[in-house]
């Protein structure tokens, strides 16, 4: 039987930490992540997890120190935010390129500047390049949820790349809702032991990690990296699939909601989703055919499943909780957009709408002027503006 | 067992040749050296910075490294060691790794002194089990000798240029085993390759069986960067210690010892006269700048011999 519990979306990650009882975690304090650490550093204090808990003095080291204990042969994971992951950079690339399965909670927050400890997506959208893979997750219950697919997905042989698992800062972070918890052994039993087939503490087979690597081979490894990334929507799919016959809780690249006879269509990640489910029923009780689509997995882009699945609707609007500064759209609607160009999906309107920058709350009424909006376009067929900023004052 | 340097030169090499360190760097036989100093029995994990040993020795996809390496980035050898350490202390715990594995973090002055200075000290302050190696030739050799906090006062180099008004770089040096003393670690020592590189292997053997974190420090000529002709490395070395400009000591558990006291102390100007990079220094009118670094190393001499109880 699934435990029922209360718990904050920090605590959710931390107590899938503790099942998954990784050989190392190396971390840093930052608002609103910080909860994650210390949680975990009191299951190490009180023995419920025998893990090596490196308090390092940067996320710069707590990115390389996951990065040497991954290479040595041991489950590596973190959790920062905002300016952290910001500070570990250069070395995310580092971990994805030398194909270390290191898993981080990423709890979203506005990277400064201006300083700014609230939730938008401006960091692990910065971070969407550098070769991780990238989980969203709308509640601690997906946080929960997908810290606990992390491990496999990356540590999978056709993978070997990071995940980052990423939850709203404050909103999911810190606000306490009712959760189902697995048992610990069933936890076990589903994240298995890791054993990578090469590593640092084998001596009988020593190996050397993080070579300078010219233009006689590095295009190769470049190659290779984005292959493993193409290849890791079909295991995402896979260990989503064991986990909902463990569960019963179904994942997939993405959620749609009420939108099987829906004309107008939202994209949304994160907490935000929820209010759009709110707003979807609100207005679907007026008669209006509106619905929601919630990517889970952003990186990779599942560009053949999200086309097809917005091929139906008249208008699309794409939220973005972090802007490009391109002048001509957020990162999720980029990619949207120019998946929906390629795949010869021109049917749509399309539209964005960048929202809830620096933990501006986004209420009911926004989203329901988002909807309208689109409605009225899939009525008139006109777009008066693509690029919109959504609850701002101007 | 009496240091015997015939003795310890047959043990196995664990860095192959075949690297592309320049002829007459110091770097190549101070890792050569130190890692002598490991057991033949036991596993080293080695790190390094970003640098000249890391792009010459491991380029893929050849390695010259015997032992399992890694390099991350230029700043963080100290935490990615550290992290592998930490794996190590797991895996052990869990059962999944029963060898005896030894952890050595390299970097040159740039990635150790600059840059790699907070994960350095991090790694030190939390405990790890490893010893940390700075190879320090006081500049940025690898990006083409620009200045340190590594690099002697009136050094010349491409970012301290020795120009018509400003005679190279105007700063005296960071003491940097001095601060990695004041972490308080059980092992901190200074070193070179002088003679027949007993000092080097002794304090290389004490930092890598002294548990906890350890910091060696050790001098490494740069042909292109100090300007001296290759086969001069050996006699850089020993100008650089017998003038005390490099001091030979150690810090155990906080007991400074010194363990090489010239007999007679050279003039730093010796040393100085031997690199290309002081060649300004010895013109006409810049006797009162030689004057200036013999008083600072006569100074920091006196100072060290004071705490060693001399």
């Amino acid at each position: 039987m699934a435990i029922r519990e209360r718990m904050s979306g920090n605590e959710a990650i931390a107590v899938a930490m503790k099942q998954i009882n990784p050989d190392v975690v190396a971390a840093f304090p930052i608002t609103p992540s910080t909860e994650v650490p210390q949680y975990f550093s009191q299951f190490v204090a009180d023995g419920s997890v025998n893990t090596e808990f490196v308090a390092v003095e940067s996320e710069h080291s707590a990115m390389s120190a996951c990065v040497g204990a991954s290479a040595a042969g041991a489950r590596a994971m973190t959790a920062t935010s905002a300016n952290g992951l910001a500070l570990m950079w250069e070395v995310l690339y580092i971990a994805a390129a030398s194909r270390l399965p290191i898993v981080l909670a990423c709890v979203n927050r506005t990277l400064s500047g201006p300083l700014n400890i609230h939730n938008d997506h401006s960091d692990s959208m910065g971070a969407r390049d550098s070769g991780w893979i990238q989980m969203y997750s709308e509640n601690n219950q997906e946080a929960y949820d997908n810290t606990l697919m992390a491990n496999r997905i990356a540590e999978h042989p056709e993978v070997l790349l990071p995940v980052m698992v990423c939850q709203d800062g404050f909103i999911t972070s810190h606000a306490i809702e009712n959760i189902e918890l697995l048992e610990d052994d069933k936890v076990t039993a589903f994240v298995g032991e890791y054993s990578p087939e090469e590593y640092l503490l084998d001596k009988e087979n020593p190996i050397a990690v993080g070579p300078l690597d010219h233009f006689t081979y590095c295009f190769e490894h470049k190659r290779q990296q984005a292959e493993a990334m193409i290849q890791a929507k079909k295991v995402v799919l896979q260990v989503s699939e064991e986990f909902a016959k463990l569960t019963g809780r179904k994942y997939s690249l993405f959620e749609e909601y009420k939108t099987e006879d829906a004309e107008v269509c939202m994209v949304v990640l994160n907490s935000t989703a929820g209010t759009a489910k709110y707003v979807v029923d609100q207005m679907r009780a007026e008669g209006k055919k509106v619905g929601m689509i919630k990517p889970r997995l952003f990186r990779p882009f599942p560009v053949d499943e999200i086309t097809a699945a917005l091929s139906r609707f008249k208008a699309v609007a794409v939220m973005d909780k972090a802007d490009s500064f391109n002048a001509a759209g957020g990162p999720l609607f980029t990619d949207v957009s120019s998946a929906m160009f390629a795949k010869g999906v021109f049917g749509p309107k399309m539209i964005n709408y960048i929202y809830g920058l620096g933990g501006r709350d986004v209420k009911a009424t926004d989203l329901e002027l988002v909807y309208n909006e689109l409605l009225k376009i899939a009525s008139t067929g006109k777009v008066d503006s693509v690029y919109n900023y959504l609850g701002v004052r101007e | 067992m009496a240091y015997n340097l015939k003795e310890v030169a047959k043990k196995p090499e664990r860095m192959t040749g075949g690297h592309r360190m320049c002829a007459g760097c110091g770097a190549p036989v101070i890792v050569r050296q130190i890692l002598r100093a490991l057991k033949p029995e036991d596993h080293a994990v080695i790190g390094s910075a970003t640098g000249c040993l890391e792009v010459c020795t491991f380029i893929y996809p050849y390695t010259s490294w015997k032992d399992s390496f890694v390099h991350n980035a230029f700043e963080n050898s100290g935490a990615t060691v550290s992290g592998a350490e930490a794996a190590y202390i797991a895996m052990k715990r869990r059962g999944k790794v029963k060898e005896e594995t030894k952890f050595i973090a390299f970097g040159g002055d740039g990635g150790t002194y600059d840059i790699g200075l907070q994960s350095l000290s991090g790694a030190m302050e939390r405990g790890h089990d490893m010893v940390y190696v700075c190879y320090d030739n006081g500049a940025y050799m690898n990006t083409g000798i620009q200045r340190s906090s590594a690099t002697p006062k009136y050094a010349d180099t491409t970012t301290s240029p020795a120009g018509k008004v400003i005679p190279g770089k105007q700063q005296w040096r960071k003491d940097l085993t001095e601060i990695m003393v004041n972490h308080n670690i059980p092992y901190a020592a200074q070193t070179a390759a002088i003679g027949n590189m007993k000092d080097l292997y002794e304090k290389a053997e004490k930092a890598i069986y002294t548990k906890g974190p350890c910091f060696l420090n050790v001098l490494a000529p740069c042909p292109r960067g100090w300007q001296y002709n290759t086969p001069d490395l050996m006699e850089i070395n020993k100008l650089a210690v017998e003038s005390c400009f490099w001091p030979l000591y150690e810090v155990e558990n906080g007991k400074y010892t010194v363990t090489y006291k010239p007999k007679s102390k050279i003039p730093v100007k010796d040393f100085l006269k031997a690199q290309g990079r002081f060649k300004h220094l010895f013109k006409a009118g810049n006797e009162g700048l030689l004057e200036e670094i013999q008083i600072e190393v006569d100074k920091r001499w006196e100072a060290l011999l004071k705490k060693a109880g001399e």
